[in-house]
């Protein structure tokens, strides 16, 4: 077994698996303007609980995938333009959701609000499921030919595991979202959200659930199964703490359930990186389509140094805006006074 | 339009979108750092007021920078999978570094800075901003070592028909990247004085055309106030001191390309002879500059270019650095090219419907040489605007021409068609290669690669079409809006993006009084986070 593909491979499951924990209750809460919040106020206060915070969590999406092109081209290069449509579909979400949270409050009419919550909302879902579709695929399988190109037209790549990873990604972050917000916010809002979550957890875990053992079983090992296990169990406490109203654990339990299932999925699929359904001879596996060890072990040092300070600093972020953000706070919108306009409005002497 | 032209065209329309956003977010970004800094030291109103404003706008722009660059980097991968897989090993590298050494970087620190007003020490507020701008320059340095090693493959050897990283260094260090990035960086501050210098001119003359502000018989400005909230006698030198910081960061960000680019153009006559060769539309072998040349410069047929004004020997001088070295032309290159590339694209099916095809080695001239022009003349326009627009307001006010304030406001434009003209110029210029062959040693066991080999081989031309219509139409849309909100706070000036202004004069002074060293401390307990949003 190769030692730097394989720490490659690993590092690259941490970088999907920190991006689905951080943006997860982002792209959550995205969706929770439309489905939770019920008037403007609340949408601010969602809003603002991940304001600080929404873009780095992005750029664990922009790592992983620089960071699959640099340790493994050919299976950066296989996936992406196989799931060429989807992976449109996730950009496009991405452009108008991120311009959406910073244009949104710019100009101060409902229309103008209405047109970007839906772009907030819709720009999470269809980004959620897309990338959650395009793993779940990654674990399953592809019609790769043996040039790693996809064979059989446009939605060769649609199958069953497609629509199962895309709902597990879009009920994970839906319920990370809502722990979240019950450890954010204060007041309505927090109530609430908790107790979303403890009804709605068994129903928004059963799709990764259905991921993960399907992946057990078309490659798992003792091991997988374990955790596979595991993350049941975190599952369970995480819906005991929520029920306990002890919202920083039922958190970071479900961080730990996404952690291990995250390491059953990945751990299952090992070594093979990208399965072809048309034959097992042109699967894209760690030593097949990784780089050279000059390339792997200079990006090793690397992220053995960028990796630490990015965890270091994201952490200070979340303990810069720690406080919980609650109606209460939300100032009035800021009324937009332009100083040529409002010429005409002032008293003439 | 097949699947390559298509890929092509999708490549250059979403760059050049997104280099709009890019230098405006870089240079504006280490502007208003500067900016926030003298506030700091001197406490002085009117520099809270610019950090705002101009803030303001700068975020409003960064957004659009952040959305467009995931497309880029999905983009090698989805539309360009063949490319992806030949460059992987020592291409995919400062990708990576990029995102894991700036990104992370400059979108923390810019949430901080947005949403830490108050809950962070004003020091550390500004260090916040410092260290996302060091980011963005960070993430210009890494993006452009990428696109050197395409220009300038260095620090590799061919392995299984694929280049392998060899020499880290030799690729982090590119001769080529040292010069493009400071050329670039100059460029973006280019974008940012332009922005600046055009919109303080809009409010210098809106300040007088209302009859706040007013010229004593020596010429002199005589601020005034009216009773709007924002439109004080410091709302005057918001204006003068913002257009004067423009104007002298235009000059000098134009001396530095004009530096670095000549730099640059000695070393592309050596690596890419033939891309400098089209950018003069020179045929034949010589020492003339051309400044206007007539004919079809698109032609590949040379025949037809006739150059009308030539001015001997700064050809050579562009080149070599004196005035009487003959500089080789395209006809002579071609010659070379075929020698050492072969005449036909290889019988290979990764070059679908174009193998065995004869090989152009000659960029479209139309574009190289127009290209090459409009970079120069669009960058030494707007230094030459700047040095006027200095003069002009030493005074300490605007003309009250209409007309020249409209020309200051289409003035912003210049620099960006520069920095489009340019890249459009060099990516051009690189055709037909998507890795232009390194010329030391030059030869077909080297590493290069032929764009028409680099297009996803599996990607059918409508997929392609799809995404390139999708993109290009949300494009326009979000440039619309993009713009529609840059003219609503620039409009509103500076008590748009200070609400505080309007509401409570007070609470300025309060803001404004740190003094030097800035003894400021994280506001009260009810203020949660700034809400931005």
């Amino acid at each position: 077994m190769e030692l730097l593909p394989t720490i490659w491979f690993i590092a690259i499951a941490v970088l999907w698996t920190g991006y689905l924990f951080l943006e997860g209750f982002d792209l959550g809460v995205g969706m929770l303007m439309k489905l939770f919040a019920r008037n403007n106020t609340e949408r601010r206060v969602l809003l603002n609980t991940i304001g600080p915070v929404w873009d780095g969590n992005e750029v664990w999406l922009l790592t992983a995938g620089g960071a699959t092109f640099a340790a493994f081209p050919l299976w950066y290069a296989s996936l992406f333009s196989a799931l060429y449509l989807p992976l449109l579909l996730v950009l496009v979400a991405l452009i108008f959701r991120a311009v959406a949270f910073e244009y949104r409050g710019k100009v101060d009419t409902d229309r103008w609000r209405a047109v970007w919550d839906w772009a907030i909302a819709a720009g999470s879902l269809v980004a959620a499921f897309g990338v959650g579709a395009a793993l779940a695929l990654t674990t399953t399988g592809l019609p790769l030919n043996s040039n790693g190109d996809r064979e059989g037209g446009p939605f060769a790549w649609f199958s069953g595991y497609a629509v199962l990873g895309g709902l597990a990604v879009v009920c994970f972050s839906l319920l990370h979202a809502l722990a979240f917000l019950a450890l954010k916010t204060d007041g309505d809002i927090r109530h609430r959200a908790r107790s979303w979550f403890v009804r709605l957890l068994p129903v928004l875990l059963l799709p990764i659930a259905g991921w993960a053992i399907s992946v057990q079983l078309l490659s798992g090992e003792a091991w997988t199964i374990a955790a596979v296990a595991a993350a049941v169990v975190a599952a369970a406490f995480a819906w005991h703490s929520g029920r306990n109203g002890l919202e920083g654990r039922a958190f970071l339990s479900l961080g730990a359930f996404l952690l291990l299932g995250s390491a059953s999925i990945f751990g299952a699929a090992f070594p093979v990186v990208l399965p072809s359904t048309i034959s097992a001879d042109f699967n894209l596996t760690i030593s097949n389509a990784s780089s050279s060890d000059y390339t792997l072990g200079l990006m090793s040092i690397v992220a053995c140094v960028g990796l630490p300070l990015v965890l270091a600093y994201q952490a200070w972020t979340y303990w810069v805006f720690r406080r919980r953000v609650s109606a209460a706070h939300i100032p009035e919108a800021h009324s937009f006074l332009p100083a040529i306009a409002a010429r005409a409005l002032a008293p003439k002497d | 339009m097949d699947a390559l032209e298509i890929a092509r065209w999708q490549f250059g329309i979403t760059t050049v979108y997104h280099f709009m956003m890019v230098p405006l977010t870089i240079g504006l970004g280490l502007v208003v750092a500067v900016i926030q800094t003298v506030w700091y030291r001197t406490g002085k109103p009117e520099y809270l007021r610019m950090t705002k404003f101009w803030g303001k706008l700068f975020l409003i722009n960064f957004i659009m920078g952040v959305a467009t660059g995931i497309v880029q980097e999905f983009q090698f991968g989805m539309a360009w999978s063949e490319y992806s897989r030949f460059v992987g090993d020592v291409f995919g590298a400062p990708l990576a570094l990029e995102a894991l050494l700036a990104f992370f970087v400059e979108s923390t620190f810019l949430g901080l800075w947005i949403f830490g007003w108050k809950q962070l020490r004003r020091g550390v507020h500004l260090a916040c901003l410092w260290i996302a701008v060091i980011g963005s320059v960070f993430s210009a340095y890494f993006i452009i070592v990428a696109n050197s090693w395409m220009q300038h493959p260095v620090g590799v050897e061919m392995v299984n028909g694929r280049p392998v990283m060899t020499d880290a260094w030799a690729v982090f260090t590119n001769n080529t990247a040292l010069v493009a990035v400071p050329h670039t960086l100059f460029g973006a501050l280019a974008v940012a004085g332009g922005f600046l210098l055009g919109i303080a001119w809009y409010h210098l003359w809106r300040r007088r055309h209302d009859g706040i502000d007013t010229v004593g018989s020596d010429g002199k400005v005589i601020p005034g106030e009216a009773d709007i909230p924002g439109r004080d006698k410091a709302d005057h030198k918001v204006w003068i001191t913002s257009l004067r910081i423009g104007a002298v960061v235009a000059m000098i960000s134009f001396a530095g390309t004009a530096l670095t680019g000549d730099l640059q153009g000695k070393l592309m006559f050596e690596q890419q002879p033939m891309k400098m060769a089209a950018a003069e539309a020179a045929c034949h072998d010589g020492t003339g500059f051309s400044i206007l040349s007539v004919g079809n410069v698109g032609s590949k047929n040379c025949d037809d270019v006739v150059a009308v004004i030539e001015v001997p020997g700064i050809l050579s001088f562009l080149a070599k650095g004196d005035f009487t070295t003959e500089v080789k032309g395209v006809n002579s290159l071609l010659d070379q090219y075929k020698a050492d590339y072969g005449t036909h694209l290889p019988d290979n099916p990764i070059y679908g419907d174009r193998a065995g095809q004869e090989i152009e080695y000659v960029p479209v001239m139309e574009v190289t040489y127009w290209g090459f022009r409009m970079m120069i003349g669009f960058g030494g326009l707007a230094a030459l605007a700047a040095l006027v627009a200095l003069w002009a307001t030493r005074k300490g006010t605007v003309p009250a021409s209409r007309g020249l304030m409209r020309l200051a406001v289409v003035g912003i434009l210049a620099p960006f068609g520069a920095n489009a003209a340019g890249w459009i110029f060099t990516e051009m210029g690189r055709q037909p290669f998507v890795v232009a062959p390194n010329p030391d040693p030059s030869g077909i066991d080297q590493v290069f690669m032929f764009t028409a080999a680099a297009v996803s081989p599996g990607v059918s031309a409508g997929e392609l079409l799809t995404s390139l219509v999708v993109l290009t139409a949300v494009y326009a849309v979000l440039l619309v809006v993009e713009v529609k909100l840059l003219v609503k706070y620039i409009r509103g000036g500076v008590v748009s993006a200070m609400p505080e202004l309007a509401h409570a004069p007070a609470d300025e002074n309060e803001d404004a009084t740190p003094g030097p060293g800035g003894t400021g401390k994280p506001g009260d307990s009810d203020d949660v986070l700034a809400f931005a949003y």
